[in-house]
C-alpha cells in the first residue's frame, strides 16, 4: 500500500530530536524522503539543554531505517543564507519539495514580562517567529516552481492561542505565528500552497521535562515530574498530563498529506482539551 | 461634571500625529495628564514620510489648549533605556500613572518571500518588541499606583491576515500575546490590559502613495488620488465606510482607560466596522 | 454637557431588575427614553433556582427613570410572544417616537443537570427565552430601525458561556452561543443600514440569578447551605481579576458605549466584560 504522503519531500527545522525528529520519522514512514536541519549546539537562555550533532545523527540513520532518503545539515533558523543553501542543497539532491514543518523553536526561560532582558527577548522572537519566516521564505520559491502546490505547516503551541504567565516573549512569538501563517495561507492560495499551524499542549520532550517548567506549571520549587503531571493535567481536559510527539506528527501527516487537500488557513489545536478549559 | 479620566495620568506612545495625538487629545478632554514620546524621525524601510518635531510640539500646544499637563519627549520605543528615561521623567513631574497607551507603530509592504531582513527586523523591532518596551516600562509605575490600564494598540491584523503585510500581521498577532500575557500576569494587581484592533484609519498611515499603489496597482500614480481609493478601502469594511477616522479609536482607547470598564481585562476590543464579519 | 445618548430612545427587555434594570438607568441618566418590557412573572422550570420578577419591579424601574427626568413606556411582555413583544414595543415607538437603541438582556439561567438528563421542557424554556426571545426582539425592533433610516445600536446579552464550554449548564451555554450566531449574522445584513449589532459577555453578575443558594450549589457541591461568601471565594477563583463577581453597571456601561455614537465604527464584536474569565 503506497504510503499517506508517498513520493512527496519534506523539509523539517528542528528535526534532530522531539517534535521534530517524529515529524521527520512519521512523514518518513508515509513514504516521504527527508530534508532536515537543526541548530545541533546549545542556545542561552533556555531551560532545557540544545540539541546535538548526535542527535541530528540519529534522526538521518532511523529515516534511513525506513530506506527513505534523508539530507541533513546542521543549521540555525535564524541565519538565512545558511538556512536557503540547506534547503536549495536537499532539493537539488531529492529532487522536489511538497511539505514544510517550521518545527524549530526554544522555550525559554520563564520570567515576568518586565523582568526578561532584552537579549532573552529577542533571542526567541528571533528563533521562534523570524526562524519560522525564513523556512517559509526560503521554501516557498521551490513549491511555487513544483507547481504541484505544497503543505506548509508552522508549529505554534497553545501560547499561540491564549496567553501564559511568566512566559510573554513565547506567547507573543506563538501568536505572531499564527498572523504569519494567516498571511501566508492567503498570499500562497493560488499556487494552491497549502499554509496551517499547529498547537500542540505539553508534549513529552525535553522542553516541558525540565526542573524550570515542574516548578513554573506548580507554583513551587523543587517539584517533581509527578507534581507536574497533576498540574499539567488541571489544564488538559481529557485524562492525560501530556501527548507524545507521535501525536503532533499525527497532525502534521494529515496537514501534509492531500487528504488534507481543501484545508488551509487553519489552527489546529493538538491540546486534549487545553483550550476548552 | 467631571471628565471620564479626571485627575489620570496616560502615556502614550506615537503621540505625535495621528491615534496617538487623537488619544492623548481625547483623553486630555476628559481629564488626564499627559506623558506622550515619538520617534519624530524617520524608519528607512518605511515608505511614507513619519512624524517630526513639529508634529510633537503641535500635540503638547493642543493638550495644553485644554488646561491639562503634558511632558512630551523625543524616544523610539527601540530603545528602552530611553522610553524608560522618558516615561519615569513624566511621571516625577506629573507624580503617577495610570494610563498606557502603546500605540507608536509602522507600516511598510511586500510579499513573505520578497519582504528584507531591513522591513521584517524593523517591524518586528517597533510594533512588537516596541509594544513590549513600553508595558516593561509601565508595569512598575502602575503597580506602585495601586492599579491601571494598558491598551496596546494591534490592527485588524492582529486577529487575520491581510496579503502583502505579512510582517505587519506577525507583529500585530504578537501584540495579542503581550496583551494576553500582560493581562494574567498583572490582575492580582489591579492592572487591567487589552488591546484594541482598528480597520484603516484615516491617518498618514494609510494616506500614502505607497499604501495607495498596495490597493489600486491597476491604476496610475496620478489615478490614484483619495476618492478613487476610497471604494477600495470600503471593501474590506462591512459597514459602508472606506476608513474610520482616529477619534474613533481614541473613543476605545477612553472606555478601556476609564473605570466605567473596571472589570474588563484580556480583550481585543475591535473598532473594525465589521471587517472581522467578512 | 449633553448625555452621551442624548435624545435617543432605547428598547430594553427583561427590565424590571436585575442587569435589564440597570441599563435602562444608566442609557436614561445619559439622555435617552426608555421602552421597557418584562416578563413581570416566575417562570415554572426557572423558580427552583431563583423567583421570577414582578409588576412592583418594573414599577420601580419607571419610578427611577422618571425621577431622572426621562420619559418610560413600560409593558409586561414576555419574550417568547411575539405579537406581545411588538405590540409593546410599537406602543412605545408610538409614544416616544423612534427608536434607536436596543439592549436584548431578558434571560434565565437553568445548570445542574448532565447534559444528557436535562429534561425537554427545561431545555425548551431556556432556549426559547434566551435564544428564540434575542431573535423575536430583532426581529420586532428592525423595521423600525431600516425605515428610521438614521442607524441604530443592537447590544444583545450573551455571557462567558457564549464563548466558552461550561459543564452542567447545556441549555444556556448552547443559547448563549446560538445568541453570538444571531449576532454575527444581524450584523452582517444590518450594516448598509449602518445599524450596529453587537455582543456583551459578562462573567458572574451580582444578581438574583446568580446570588441564590441553587447557584452557590453549583460551584460548592459538598457544601449543604453554601454561604455568599463561601461561594465569593471559588468565583473569585474563576476570574483573573481580584474579584468574586461584577456589578450590573459594569455591563450597562458596556452597553452605553455601543449604544453610543463613540462606538458608531463597532459592529460584529463580543465584548467581554468578564474580569478575565475567558483569558484563565
Amino acid at each position: 500500500m503506497a504510503g499517506r504522503v508517498e513520493g512527496k519531500v519534506a523539509f523539517i527545522t528542528g528535526a534532530a530530536r522531539g517534535q521534530g525528529r517524529s515529524h521527520a520519522i512519521r512523514l518518513a514512514q508515509e513514504g516521504a524522503d527527508i530534508i532536515a536541519v537543526d541548530i545541533a549546539e546549545d542556545i542561552p537562555y533556555n531551560v532545557h539543554s540544545g540539541a546535538t550533532e548526535a542527535d541530528l545523527a540519529e534522526t538521518v540513520r532511523q529515516v534511513e531505517a525506513l530506506d527513505r532518503r534523508i539530507v541533513a545539515s546542521k543549521v540555525d533558523v535564524r541565519d538565512f543564507p545558511a538556512l536557503k543553501a540547506a534547503v536549495d542543497d536537499g532539493v537539488a539532491q531529492l529532487g522536489r519539495l511538497d511539505i514544510v514543518s517550521a518545527n524549530a523553536g526554544v522555550g525559554g526561560t520563564p520570567q515576568l514580562a518586565e523582568e526578561f532582558p532584552e537579549d532573552q527577548w529577542q533571542t526567541m522572537i528571533d528563533i521562534n517567529l523570524s526562524g519560522v519566516w525564513h523556512a517559509a521564505k526560503a521554501a516557498i520559491p521551490h513549491l511555487k516552481a513544483g507547481g504541484r502546490g505544497g503543505s506548509i505547516i508552522l508549529t505554534s503551541s497553545e501560547a499561540g492561542i491564549r496567553g501564559y504567565a511568566n512566559m510573554a516573549h513565547y506567547v507573543s512569538a506563538k501568536h505572531g505565528v499564527v498572523g504569519l501563517m494567516r498571511s501566508l495561507a492567503m498570499e500562497l492560495a493560488p499556487y494552491s500552497i497549502r499554509v496551517n499551524s499547529i498547537h500542540p499542549t505539553q508534549v513529552n520532550t525535553d522542553m516541558i521535562q525540565n526542573s524550570a517548567i515542574y516548578d513554573l506549571f506548580t507554583g513551587k520549587q523543587g517539584s517533581t515530574k509527578e507534581e507536574f503531571a497533576a498540574a499539567s493535567q488541571a489544564v488538559i481536559a481529557l485524562p492525560i498530563p501530556w501527548v507524545e510527539p507521535v501525536d503532533i506528527s499525527n497532525a502534521v501527516l494529515w496537514l501534509a498529506s492531500d487528504e488534507a487537500r481543501f484545508v488551509t488557513g487553519v489552527p489546529l489545536p493538538v491540546d486534549g482539551g487545553n483550550y476548552l478549559i | 461634571m467631571p471628565g471620564r479620566v479626571e485627575g489620570k495620568v496616560a502615556f502614550v506612545t506615537g503621540a505625535a500625529r495621528g491615534q496617538g495625538r487623537s488619544h492623548a487629545l481625547r483623553l486630555a478632554q476628559e481629564g488626564a495628564d499627559i506623558i506622550a514620546v515619538d520617534l519624530t524621525g524617520q524608519i528607512d524601510t518605511v515608505p511614507y514620510a513619519m512624524s517630526t518635531p513639529e508634529d510633537l510640539d503641535e500635540t503638547v500646544r493642543q493638550v495644553e489648549a485644554l488646561d491639562r499637563r503634558i511632558v512630551a519627549t523625543q524616544a523610539d520605543v527601540r530603545d528602552f533605556d530611553a522610553l524608560k528615561g522618558a516615561l519615569d521623567a513624566g511621571v516625577a513631574q506629573l507624580g503617577k500613572l495610570d494610563i498606557v497607551s502603546a500605540n507608536a507603530g509602522i507600516f511598510s509592504f511586500g510579499t513573505l518571500d520578497e519582504l528584507t531582513e531591513e522591513q521584517w527586523n524593523d517591524m518586528l523591532a517597533v510594533n512588537l518588541t516596541g509594544v513590549w518596551h513600553t508595558v516593561k516600562a509601565a508595569i512598575p509605575h502602575l503597580k506602585a499606583n495601586g492599579g491601571g490600564s494598558m491598551i496596546l494598540t494591534s490592527s485588524t491584523a492582529g486577529l487575520l491576515a491581510i496579503p502583502n503585510i505579512g510582517h505587519y500581521v506577525a507583529a500585530k498577532h504578537g501584540v495579542v500575546g503581550v496583551m494576553k500575557t500582560a493581562a494574567l500576569e498583572l490582575a492580582p494587581f489591579n492592572i487591567r490590559v487589552n488591546s484594541v484592533h482598528p480597520t484603516s484609519v484615516n491617518t498618514d498611515m494609510i494616506q500614502n502613495s505607497a499604501a495607495y499603489e498596495l490597493f489600486a496597482p491597476d491604476l496610475t500614480p496620478e489615478q490614484r488620488t483619495k476618492e478613487a481609493l476610497a471604494p477600495r478601502f470600503q471593501t474590506l469594511n462591512v459597514l459602508p465606510i472606506p476608513w474610520v477616522e482616529p477619534v474613533d479609536i481614541s473613543n476605545a482607547v477612553l472606555w478601556l482607560a476609564s473605570d466605567e470598564s473596571r472589570y474588563v481585562t484580556g480583550l481585543e476590543v475591535r473598532v473594525d466596522a465589521g471587517q472581522l464579519l467578512k | 454637557m449633553a448625555g452621551r445618548v442624548e435624545g435617543k430612545v432605547a428598547f430594553v427587555t427583561g427590565a424590571a431588575r436585575g442587569q435589564g434594570r440597570s441599563h435602562a438607568l444608566r442609557l436614561a441618566q445619559e439622555g435617552a427614553d426608555i421602552i421597557a418590557v418584562d416578563i413581570c412573572e416566575s417562570i415554572p422550570s426557572i423558580e427552583r433556582y431563583y423567583p421570577g420578577s414582578t409588576q412592583a419591579d418594573l414599577d420601580e424601574t419607571v419610578r427611577q427613570i422618571e425621577a431622572l427626568d426621562r420619559r418610560v413606556v413600560a409593558r409586561k411582555a414576555d419574550v417568547r410572544d411575539f405579537d406581545a413583544l411588538k405590540s409593546a414595543l410599537d406602543e412605545g415607538v408610538a409614544e416616544l417616537g423612534h427608536v434607536d437603541v436596543v439592549a436584548a438582556n431578558a434571560g434565565v439561567f437553568a445548570f445542574g443537570d448532565k447534559t444528557h438528563e436535562v429534561s425537554d421542557a427545561d431545555w425548551q424554556d431556556v432556549i426559547d427565552i434566551n435564544q428564540t426571545g434575542v431573535w423575536h426582539t430583532a426581529k420586532a425592533v428592525i423595521p423600525h430601525l431600516i425605515e428610521q433610516g438614521t442607524g441604530g445600536s443592537m447590544i444583545l446579552t450573551s455571557s462567558t458561556a457564549g464563548l466558552k464550554g461550561t459543564p452542567n449548564v447545556a441549555a444556556y451555554t448552547a443559547s448563549k452561543h446560538a445568541v453570538v450566531g444571531i449576532m454575527r449574522t444581524l450584523a452582517l445584513e444590518l450594516a448598509p443600514y449602518r445599524i450596529r449589532v453587537n455582543t456583551v459577555h459578562p462573567t458572574g453578575v451580582a444578581t438574583d440569578m446568580i446570588l441564590n443558594e441553587a447557584a452557590f450549589k453549583l460551584f460548592l457541591p459538598d457544601v449543604e447551605h453554601p454561604t455568599k461568601e463561601q461561594a465569593a471565594e471559588v468565583f473569585a477563583s474563576t476570574n483573573a481579576l481580584p474579584i468574586p463577581w461584577v456589578e450590573p453597571v459594569d455591563i450597562s456601561n458596556a452597553v452605553l458605549f455601543l449604544a453610543s455614537d463613540e462606538a458608531r465604527y463597532v459592529t460584529g464584536t463580543e465584548l467581554k466584560v468578564d474580569a478575565g474569565y475567558t483569558i484563565k
